[in-house]
C-alpha cells in the first residue's frame, strides 16, 4: 500500500467538506477520484498535501509513514508527493526554467534532477523550446504541461492532479493524459480527480466516486463506467 | 546650475536613505502582503547596534587589542550591523507576525505599530532618555568640483547604497532563495506544493529587509550622527511612501521611488520655504498615486492566498 486514507474529515468553518472517507493507493497505479462540483475532490487532494486541516479521528498513511507529522512543504521534500493544483497556479513571473528550477529547491536527492529534468523534456518537448520564456505567456496547453512537469520536478513517489483537463481543448486532453500514463510508466503512482469522468475512468485503473463528501462508489475503471448510476449522473446517459 | 548640482548631490544622499529603508517594506509587502510597520524601528534599533559595535571597535583599537584603520571599522561596522539587526527583524516575523499568518490584515498592521513602540520603549529603558551621538569614522572632506562642494560622507553614502541594491537584485534575480522570494510574492499559497518552507522565507525576507535598514542607518549615522529612540518614526514613514510610490512589492520601485521622494523633497525646499517642504514633497506623491494607484512600478496582480 502507497497511500492508506482512513476516515478523512475535512471542514471549513461549519462547513464539512469530507465526512470521514476512506480509499487506499497501491504503488504503480492511476487511481481516479471522480465526483460533481463541490463533491469534495479537491478538498481531499488538499488534504493529503496537508494544507488544510483534517480532522481529530483522521489517518492518513503513506509508504508506512503517518502523513500527518509531516508539513506541506515537507510532503512534497521528504515523502516524494507532489501536486498539480486545479488551474496551474504557475508563477508567472518566472520563466520556464526557473519555475522547473524552483520546484527542486529542497530536494535532497540533487544527483536524479538532471535525469528528471530529461524524462519532463521528453516527455513534453514543447517545454524544451519554451525554456527562456515567462510562464505566464505560454498557451494554456503549454501551462498545464509546464505544470506537470514542475510537479515531476518536485517528487516523483506519487502525483495528484486536480483536474488536469481543465480548460484544454479535446485534442489537447488526450494528449495530457497520454502524457500521465508515460509519467506513470515512468514509476510514479497518479492520484487524480476530475469532472470529466469519463476521460478519467478512460485512463484510470480504478476509480472512486465521491458525492457531496462521501464516496458512495469505488471499483476498477471499467466497472465504473458501466455502472447504470454513474452513466446516469456522470457519463450523459 | 551650480545650484542645481548642489542640489542634486544632496538629494542622491536622501533619496539614497529612502531608497534603502523602502527596499525592506517593499520586500516584505511583496512576499507576506503585509506592511511591516516596525520598520522604521528597526532602522532605529540598527543604527544603535551599529553605535556600539562601531563604539567597541574604536575602543578595541584605542587600547590596542585590534589595530584597524577607521574605514575598515566603518565596513565592519556595517556588516556587523546588517546581520545582527537581520536577526532582530527575523525574531520579530517570528514573534510578532508568523502567529498572525491568517489573522485579518488589520490585526497584523496594528501589531507592527505596537512592535515599533516597544522597541522604541525598550531602547528607552535600557539606555536613557540621553541622546547618543554616533562615532564619527569618516574625517569629513570637502571637494570642490565646478562650485559644487561634495563630501566624501556623500560619495560614500550613495556607493554603499547603489552597492547594496546591486548585490540585492543579484540575490533575488540569480539565487533560489531569491527565486523562492519572486514566487512567494506571485503565489503564496502554492509554494509549499514545491516543497519550500514558507517560514524560512518569509523569516528570509524580513532578515534581508532589516539588513538594509541597518546599513541605512549607519550610513545615515554617519551624515546625521545624533541619535534617539524616535530617530526612526519620520523617515520610517517617509519610506513607507516612498514603498508605496514605487508600487507594493516592487523591488526596482521602491529603490526608484526612494530617490525621487529624495529629488522632490530636496528641490521643494530649494524652491520654496523649507517649512513648506513636506506639505509640497507629498502633495505631489498623492497627485502621483491618482494617476498611479498602484504605484510606479506596481502590479494590479495579488498574490494568491489560499489553494
Amino acid at each position: 500500500m502507497l497511500l492508506s486514507v482512513k476516515n478523512l474529515e475535512v471542514s471549513y468553518g461549519n462547513i464539512k467538506a469530507l465526512h470521514g472517507i476512506n480509499f487506499d493507493i497501491e504503488e504503480g497505479e492511476i487511481v481516479c477520484i471522480i465526483g460533481a462540483n463541490g463533491a469534495g475532490k479537491s478538498t481531499t487532494l488538499r488534504a493529503i498535501s496537508r494544507v488544510v486541516p483534517v480532522g481529530p479521528d483522521s489517518s492518513m498513511t503513506f509508504m508506512g509513514q503517518n502523513l500527518l507529522d509531516y508539513q506541506a512543504d515537507k510532503v512534497v521534500s521528504k515523502l516524494g508527493i507532489s501536486h498539480v493544483p486545479e488551474g496551474r497556479r504557475l508563477f508567472g513571473n518566472l520563466t520556464v526554467k526557473e519555475n522547473l528550477q524552483l520546484a527542486t529547491f529542497a530536494r535532497k536527492d540533487r544527483e536524479k534532477i538532471p535525469s528528471d529534468l530529461e524524462l519532463v523534456f521528453s516527455i513534453f518537448p514543447r517545454l524544451e523550446e519554451r525554456i527562456t520564456q515567462m510562464a505566464g505567456t505560454l498557451s494554456g496547453g503549454e501551462q498545464q504541461m509546464l505544470a506537470v512537469g514542475r510537479a515531476l520536478m518536485s517528487g516523483r513517489k506519487l502525483m495528484i492532479l486536480d483536474e488536469p483537463s481543465m480548460g484544454l481543448a479535446p485534442l489537447l486532453m488526450l494528449d495530457m493524459f497520454e502524457a500521465l500514463k508515460k509519467i506513470n510508466a515512468e514509476g510514479t503512482t497518479i492520484l487524480l480527480v476530475e469532472q470529466n469522468a469519463r476521460l478519467a475512468l478512460r485512463f484510470a485503473q480504478r476509480g472512486y466516486v465521491l458525492e457531496t463528501g462521501e464516496v458512495v462508489l469505488s471499483g476498477p475503471s471499467d466497472e465504473l463506467a458501466n455502472n447504470p448510476e454513474v452513466q446516469k449522473a456522470y457519463l450523459g446517459g | 546650475m551650480t545650484y542645481f548640482l548642489q542640489n542634486f548631490v544632496n538629494a542622491l544622499q536622501w533619496g539614497s536613505f529612502y531608497a534603502l529603508i523602502a527596499l525592506g517594506y517593499s520586500m516584505v509587502y511583496g512576499v507576506l502582503l503585509l506592511f511591516n510597520f516596525a520598520h522604521g524601528d528597526i532602522f532605529m534599533v540598527g543604527s544603535y547596534i551599529g553605535f556600539f559595535v562601531a563604539t567597541g571597535l574604536v575602543g578595541l583599537s584605542a587600547v590596542g587589542v585590534i589595530t584597524l584603520p577607521y574605514w575598515l571599522i566603518l565596513v565592519l561596522t556595517i556588516l556587523i550591523s546588517m546581520i545582527l539587526t537581520a536577526f532582530v527583524g527575523m525574531l520579530v516575523e517570528r514573534v510578532g507576525y508568523r502567529p498572525l499568518r491568517d489573522a485579518p490584515r488589520a490585526s497584523a498592521a496594528i501589531t507592527g505599530l505596537m512592535i515599533g513602540v516597544i522597541l522604541e520603549t525598550l531602547n528607552l529603558i535600557m539606555l536613557g532618555a540621553e541622546r547618543y551621538k554616533f562615532p564619527e569614522l569618516l574625517q569629513t572632506e570637502i571637494y570642490e568640483l565646478g562650485g559644487v562642494s561634495v563630501t566624501n560622507k556623500k560619495i560614500m553614502i550613495v556607493f554603499v547604497s547603489l552597492l547594496l541594491m546591486y548585490l540585492l537584485n543579484l540575490f533575488v534575480m540569480k539565487t533560489k532563495w531569491g527565486m523562492a522570494m519572486r514566487a512567494m510574492a506571485y503565489d503564496f499559497a502554492v509554494v509549499p506544493l514545491m516543497g519550500i518552507p514558507l517560514n524560512t522565507i518569509a523569516a528570509l525576507t524580513f532578515g534581508l529587509g532589516s539588513a538594509l535598514a541597518a546599513a541605512a542607518s549607519i550610513l545615515f549615522g554617519t551624515a546625521y550622527p545624533v541619535m534617539d529612540p524616535y530617530m526612526g518614526v519620520t523617515i520610517g514613514w517617509k519610506a513607507f511612501v516612498a514603498a508605496i510610490l514605487g508600487g507594493r512589492g516592487s523591488i526596482v520601485g521602491a529603490a526608484v521611488a526612494g530617490f525621487i521622494l529624495g529629488f522632490i523633497e530636496i528641490f521643494s525646499a530649494s524652491v520654496f520655504p523649507s517649512t513648506y517642504r513636506d506639505l509640497i514633497a507629498y502633495s505631489i506623491i498623492l497627485f502621483i498615486l491618482v494617476f498611479r494607484p498602484h504605484g510606479l512600478f506596481g502590479q494590479e496582480h495579488t498574490s494568491k492566498l489560499r489553494l
